[in-house]
């Protein structure tokens, strides 16, 4: 599973997410990560068991912690089930099954944001 | 064995006809045989629904009071083509809005129509005797005007080439965006269940032939533009009723970086009179071969990959130098089903005829690329050829002294051999002597990514170039990567204002 962190400016010199590793043993996946002059934002995935444990420690650091939940948003009225957007998506979000409807495997997204541009009818969108 | 079309319409009158897909219709080739097939089958249904830019609509508004001979009409801020008479217009789908740009267009405009919403129209004239009125603005729904019939000019491509990209740049196309360093491949087309790929000699489609059309009944007017169905590259030029079409076979489209397209659903239904027709129907995925070509070369001629199967396409991935690439499809395979789905049912209903081509379309036909008169200026013909250089082991001093007397804000950076190695710009000679002093050298302080240009290209290439890299000059190398020239913005803007005028 997914977890969006925002951390603000005064936490953002201290090694939050190798302190967490080192003190839960869990290993956690940073899969893309923003930082500038005010606040960054780092996207983690980690075991689905491990969850609470790292959300808590996390937040006693001063990290905010949001389950990533919903991170595509898809308009199925605008869809047309093209497919231009299955080999645009690193993660292999997107896929059609046997009879070609798109299957779409949010938990894998990474906010990239590469197929909101790619669809030609504007069915995607990613949640801010 | 052989029918006759009268023969099929009875049946489908009385409700026996005995229809198929054209995707199911291999099998049952297979199983029968092309004898067997016949007997049984009296028509084939095929479907496609893609990107069809080239289309559009023809409407009629009516006149007003007092009336105007409306010289330019604009449809929610789209211009529609107005020079046909007084009131009426052409609203083609790839014309972008002149408010929204191309995130909303004469696409749009139709889609829009056929969902049942209102347009603003807008119009102006320079006024007459008789049509004295020289503006207008008012709200129309679809059912307000007279006519609004679709005219298509090329559709239904019968093969339409897979592009690939092996630049180093993510493209954005008619083909949706290409990923750099051939990171995907994008196709089009339905494959065993397009129309063209079912009738591959034109024998059943040609003019006067019923179709299915974004929804509704329509006609094929005849050859396409652009047709060249001797290289498997027909077209069909269809005609239709907006009225009796729906949003779900009629859907407007907006590629990121290239403009607005129509997505139309189509199908032809085609009647099985003989054991040619069988045969025809009765192709696979596996038997559509296209070209796979790169569209990193921005040229007329785009060097071919390699072949492909839509077999292939339609499996997710392909095979390009020993690595597997995804692919994409730009037209819907799912909605291409649901046409010849909707197209057999309609016929199983007894509610569409079909019927032979009462003008058969030219199948030795080969369209030819333009003719032009007029070469596109080469780079070489407007670059500046008095280039001043400087090598990477000199100061940034040297620099700022050459900048300076060379009149110029850029300085190709060359090794020992005189090849290009780098560039610096007044900008990076002030910003080091602001933060070190004059004491540094040109190689510690250039950019080592240049973008050049080659003295063959047309200078529209560098334009554009210049535009996506955000630059202000190119150096012009050739083929050893000697510094030949360079070429400014400035140059090429002065050019092109030149080039425009009417
Ligand atoms: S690119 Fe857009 S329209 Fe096409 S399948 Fe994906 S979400 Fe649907
Ligand atoms: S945002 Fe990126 S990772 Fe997420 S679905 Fe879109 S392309 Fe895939």
């Amino acid at each position: 599973m997914k977890l969006f962190l925002t951390i603000q400016r005064d936490v953002l010199k201290r090694p939050l997410i190798s302190q967490v590793v080192l003190e839960t043993g869990v290993l956690i996946n940073v899969e893309r990560a923003h930082i500038d002059a005010n606040e960054g934002w780092v996207l983690i995935d980690l075991p689905e068991k491990e969850e609470t444990r790292i959300s808590s420690r996390l937040t006693e650091l001063g990290v905010e912690v949001k389950k990533l939940e919903n991170a595509v948003l898809y308009d199925e009225h605008e869809c047309v089930e093209c497919g231009a957007c299955l080999s645009i998506c690193p993660q292999e979000v997107f896929s059609f099954d046997a009879d070609y409807h798109l299957v779409i495997k949010e938990e894998r997204c990474v906010l990239c944001g590469q197929c909101v541009c790619a669809c030609p009818h504007q069915a995607l969108s990613i949640r801010q | 064995m052989t029918k006759s079309i009268e023969e099929i319409n009875l049946k489908i009158r009385d409700g026996s006809a005995v229809v198929v897909t054209a995707e199911e219709m291999p099998d049952i080739v297979s199983e029968l045989g092309e004898e067997g097939a016949l007997r049984e089958v009296d028509v084939v249904t095929t479907g496609t629904f893609g990107a069809m830019c080239s289309s559009g609509a023809f409407l009629n508004f009516g006149h007003a009071d007092p009336p105007i001979r409306m010289e330019r009409i604009w449809l929610n801020n789209v211009e529609a083509y107005a020079g046909i008479a007084a009131v009426d217009a052409y609203i083609g789908a790839t014309q972008e809005s002149t408010t929204e740009g191309s995130t909303y267009g004469g696409a749009h405009v139709l889609e829009d129509l056929v969902s049942g919403k209102q347009i603003e129209l807008r119009a102006i004239s320079k006024g007459t005797d008789c049509y004295p009125r020289r503006t207008i603005t008012t709200e129309l729904l679809l059912e307000d005007l007279n006519q609004a019939v679709m005219v298509n000019p090329r559709n239904a491509y019968q093969c339409y080439n897979a592009v690939i990209n092996r630049s180093d740049r993510t493209l954005n196309t008619y083909m949706g965006m290409l990923l750099s360093n051939q990171g995907n491949i994008s196709y089009s087309g339905a494959g065993l269940l397009s129309p063209l790929a079912n009738d591959p000699h034109f024998n059943l489609i040609g003019s006067g032939v019923p179709l299915f059309l974004g929804g509704g009944e329509g006609v094929i007017v005849g050859e396409g533009t652009q047709s060249s169905p001797s290289n498997g590259f027909g077209t069909v030029m269809v005609s239709g009723d907006l009225n009796s079409m729906s949003p779900d076979y009629l859907r407007a489209a907006s590629f990121t970086g290239y403009g607005v397209s129509l997505y139309v659903g189509l199908g032809i239904p085609l009647p099985m009179l003989n054991v040619e027709a069988v045969r025809n129907c009765a192709v696979r995925d596996e038997d559509l071969i296209t070209s796979i070509v790169d569209y990193g070369t921005p040229r007329r001629d785009r060097p071919v990959v390699r072949t492909v199967s839509y077999a292939e396409l339609k499996s997710g991935q392909v095979e390009i130098d020993g690595e597997m690439v995804r692919t994409s499809s730009m037209s819907s395979y799912s909605r291409a089903r649901k046409v010849a789905h909707e197209l057999k049912s309609l016929v199983e209903a007894g509610s569409f005829m079909v019927a032979l081509p009462t003008r058969r379309i030219d199948t030795g036909k080969r369209s030819h690329p333009m003719r032009e008169t007029r070469q596109t200026p080469r780079i070489r013909e407007i670059m500046n050829a008095g280039v001043t250089t400087i090598t990477e082991d000199e100061s940034v001093k040297t620099a700022a002294r050459k900048l300076l007397r060379g009149e110029t804000n850029h300085l190709p950076v060359i090794d020992a051999e005189g090849k290009l190695v780098g560039i610096i710009t007044t900008y990076d000679v002030s910003k080091s002597v602001l933060l070190k002093g004059e004491s540094m050298k040109v190689s510690e302080i250039m950019s080592k990514k240049v973008v050049v240009v080659s003295p063959d290209e047309p200078v529209d290439v560098a334009a554009q170039r210049l535009e996506q890299y955000n630059i202000s000059a190119l150096p012009v190398v050739d083929s050893d990567h000697h510094v030949i020239g360079i070429l400014n913005a400035v140059d090429l803007g002065k050019l092109f204002s030149k080039r425009w005028q009417p």
